[in-house]
């Protein structure tokens, strides 16, 4: 009686890549035109002139779009840092508190050598202890998961608090003015400690930094045996230990990596963007990065363009709010909308619908 | 581990080769950096020059003005609502258009603000107000790099020592609204007493504080002597969220507040978490910023609140006339520029209005003293001299010189009859 037809949903078994991504393509423009629906819905205001306050706030002059590059370049950093723990399937969700001791280390430096080694060291010196001071604090966690097999992400969890309350202790000693609960603008008269300009660009250096590290991440990955080694451990420790891969090693090597990548991007906040340390320094970074790694399935090219579309999002949203008083809550529901198209559209790269026409 | 030691003195030696390499770039721009910062140095000079060129009657065109404000919340919050009523009344006043006006809504306390402000800058404002503590380093940042456009930051007390020209503190005598608040809640001490709801030994008031600085504990002082001037039995105790902003700290801290037997809560925290708590535990409360009657509308008696309008005005016309601003401003009652909410009929205690406007009046006239050295001990004595980190002495002719020297707050000190509890 009835024309039947059904709708099956079979797994493809390899797509094209220009095919991948026109589904995402499409995702997107159609995200937008949801979007602009909700925006003219809610507010009666037209979305194009919206889209075009976000993009004027994150890119519209070259101020702008320098703090966009420079906030991108320390969520990708992060991201990067991520990426071996949780190839590894160690669920390191510490990148929080290990950014804020990496910053804590360099803020330290800054106040205490700040004005009296010459820029070149000083700068040396901040590097290797903000890594430093990442690697104790992603190995900890890593050493207890390898010996003990505590459970890595209450660990990592904790440890951010931890971070804090150091921090909080060390603002005790470091407030200035006295009083004010806050450190400040370190050596703002010299600038001793702060990242220098290269070719002319404030954040030249931050760029530099972060891009060295995406493509060693990338490379290391990919290429190197030990990169190999992390996905195996990830896949199965049995597997790992049958190809004589030692796995208490990797585990604690990897998140050694980790922890110390996330400390370099303290290093890059306090040294080179804000020039102070407070607890709010990581400023939930680290917990938007694990979103940008999981997002770019660890692709460390992909994360770029995540993690400039998260950021873009958000300086487009204090644009927004003083443009038209949409506060920061409507830039968030124009993100959710948008990545839950580009999520969705994951499943109809892998999967196809077909419509089959049914029998009698 | 052979393997990790090779790969870290990898690591190492990369990083150190990257940094050599970078050291030499870094000194030429070191010394670009050096030549550039000549040149700032001489552009202050010439701004500042163009100042007082100014100061004879240069200005802006009302047409080409543009005003910018950095606010650390939104409307949602007391703070900042107070801050844009103000914004806004000047706007009106002056007759700008809704262009002429930039607005940075929640903008943190870190180098957000730096951004912001330069943005603003950017985008031709010649103005730029801050209104939260936290943002002053970073606007003095924003000031050193554009000397030809005015910084101005609400409750900071570092403009005066920067020795930028463009750089401005304001606050008000803020702690005249917070006395006159408190008379109302001594009346409604007594009250409670004269009903016999509380005796006049538990007539203790808890105060919900946000940070323990100067402007927090000079808030709590004021207050306090408000009360004490109707209720002498009256004692206080003040716990610290440390935060500014934050509802459930608030609502919590009043709580606890509550649950030590405090009669009557007061606030110095920007949201409605403590009128929350005390409406529904039936507790007087005295609010701050906006009226608390909508959150309490049996329990709030009135807030004590700042009226921003007469320094935006002040400030955005000097810019406009081409007159300095003052490095330090501070008004209070006499200029409108505190004030207390209306006063909950259903609440306060009988006769209330009148004392308050009796009390107005000698503020306004000069005849009350808030901080009257007679009216307060410490450790049971009165104190005749007190001096900041400066060196300046605050104590004299009988009353302590609260906001005359800076217009940040100085009063620093706890008085007999309050426990101040720092966690």
């Amino acid at each position: 009686m009835f024309k039947e037809s059904s709708l099956h949903i079979a797994a493809r078994d390899s797509i094209v890549w220009w095919k991948a991504w026109l589904i995402r393509l499409v995702a997107v423009l159609l995200s937008l035109i949801v979007c602009a629906i909700v925006i003219f819905g809610l507010t009666k205001m037209n979305p194009v002139e919206v889209y075009k306050g976000i993009f004027d706030g994150a890119l519209g002059t070259t101020r702008r779009t320098w703090v966009t590059i420079r906030d991108t370049m320390v969520l990708l950093i992060i991201a990067i840092g991520l990426t071996p723990a949780f190839r590894m399937k160690f669920w390191n969700i510490g990148a929080e508190g290990q950014v804020l001791v990496g910053g804590a280390a360099t803020a330290a430096l800054m106040i205490y050598c700040g004005n009296s080694l010459p820029t070149p060291v000083l700068m040396i010196l901040m590097f290797v202890a903000s890594m430093a001071a990442g690697v104790v604090w992603g190995v900890i966690p890593a050493v207890f998961k390898a010996y003990f097999n505590t459970n890595e992400t209450l660990f990592t969890l904790m440890l951010n608090y931890v971070a804090m309350q150091v921090v909080t202790f060390c603002i005790v000693y470091w407030e200035n003015p006295s009083g004010s609960n806050t450190v400040g603008i370190i050596n703002s008269s010299t600038q001793a400690g702060w990242l220098p300009p290269l070719f002319g660009q404030t954040y030249g250096w931050n760029v530099v930094i972060v891009m060295l590290f995406t493509v060693g991440m990338y490379i290391y990955m990919k290429y190197s045996k030990q990169g190999y080694a992390i996905a195996v451990v990830g896949e199965s420790q049995n597997t790992a230990r049958y190809a004589r891969i030692n796995v208490k090693k990797t585990i604690i090597r990897t998140m050694g990596i980790s922890g110390g990548i996330c400390g370099i991007a303290g290093f890059l906040l306090v040294s080179g963007a804000s020039h102070t340390i407070s607890t709010s320094t990581a400023g939930g970074r680290g917990f938007t990065a694990i979103i940008v790694a999981w997002l770019s399935k660890f692709n460390a090219f992909v994360m770029i363009l995540v993690s400039f579309f998260l950021v873009f999002m958000q300086k487009g949203a204090i644009q927004i709010a003083s443009q038209f008083k949409l506060n920061e809550n409507a830039s968030d529901i124009i993100t959710g909308i948008i990545l839950f198209f580009i999520l969705g559209s994951e499943f109809f790269i892998r999967y196809r619908l077909e419509v089959t026409k049914g029998h009698k | 581990m052979k393997k990790f030691m090779a790969l870290f003195l990898t690591v190492l030696m990369v990083a150190s080769l990257a940094a050599c390499g970078g050291s030499e770039k870094k000194e030429t721009t070191a010394s670009a950096e050096t030549a550039g910062e000549t040149e700032a140095v001489e552009a202050t000079g010439e701004a500042a020059g163009e100042t007082e060129a100014a100061a004879t009657g240069e200005g802006v065109a009302l047409e080409d003005l543009k005003v910018g404000f950095i606010f650390v919340g939104d409307e949602n919050e007391g703070y900042t609502a107070a801050h844009y009523a103000g914004a806004k009344g000047m706007q009106e006043a002056l007759g700008l258009s809704d262009d002429q006006i930039i607005i940075k809504w929640t903008i943190p306390e870190d180098e957000t603000c730096y951004d912001a402000a330069v943005d603003l800058a950017d985008q031709g404002c010649q103005i730029i107000f801050a209104n939260s503590f936290g943002h002053e380093s970073y606007m003095l940042q924003a000031a050193a790099e554009f000397p030809d456009v005015e910084f101005c930051h609400a409750t900071g007390y570092q403009a005066a020592g920067s020795g930028l020209a463009n750089m401005h503190n304001y606050f008000t005598s803020v702690y005249e609204s917070r006395y006159v608040s408190g008379v109302v809640a001594g009346m409604k001490l007594n009250e409670m007493i004269a009903d016999g709801t509380i005796t006049e030994d538990t007539a203790k008031i808890g105060y919900v504080g946000a940070f323990p600085y100067a402007e927090v504990i000079s808030g709590f002082t004021s207050f306090f002597l408000g009360v004490r001037s109707q209720c002498p039995s009256a004692t206080m105790e003040v716990k610290y969220t440390n935060s500014w902003a934050s509802f459930d700290l608030e609502k919590e801290c009043a709580e606890s507040l509550i649950a030590d037997n405090c009669v009557l809560i007061s606030q110095h925290a920007d949201t409605t978490g403590a009128p929350t708590a005390c409406e529904a535990a039936g507790v007087p409360i005295v609010g701050y910023n906006i009226s608390m009657i909508e959150t309490a509308p049996t329990c709030a008696l009135t807030s004590a609140s700042i009226n921003w309008e007469p320094y935006y005005e002040y400030a955005v016309q000097s810019v406009i006339d081409g007159t300095p601003i003052a490095t330090d401003w501070c008004q209070g009652y006499a200029d409108g520029a505190d004030k207390i909410t209306e006063l909950n009929e259903a609440a306060v205690a009988e006769g209330t209005a009148e004392k308050v406007a009796e009390v107005e009046a000698a503020i306004i006239d000069g005849s009350l003293k808030v901080f009257d050295t007679s009216t307060w001990t410490v450790n049971g004595e009165t104190l005749d001299s007190w001096t900041d980190d400066f060196g300046n002495e605050y104590i004299s002719d009988g009353y302590f010189h609260e906001s005359e020297l800076a217009s940040a707050p100085a009063f620093a000190i706890i008085i007999d009859g309050i426990t101040a509890v720092t966690e």
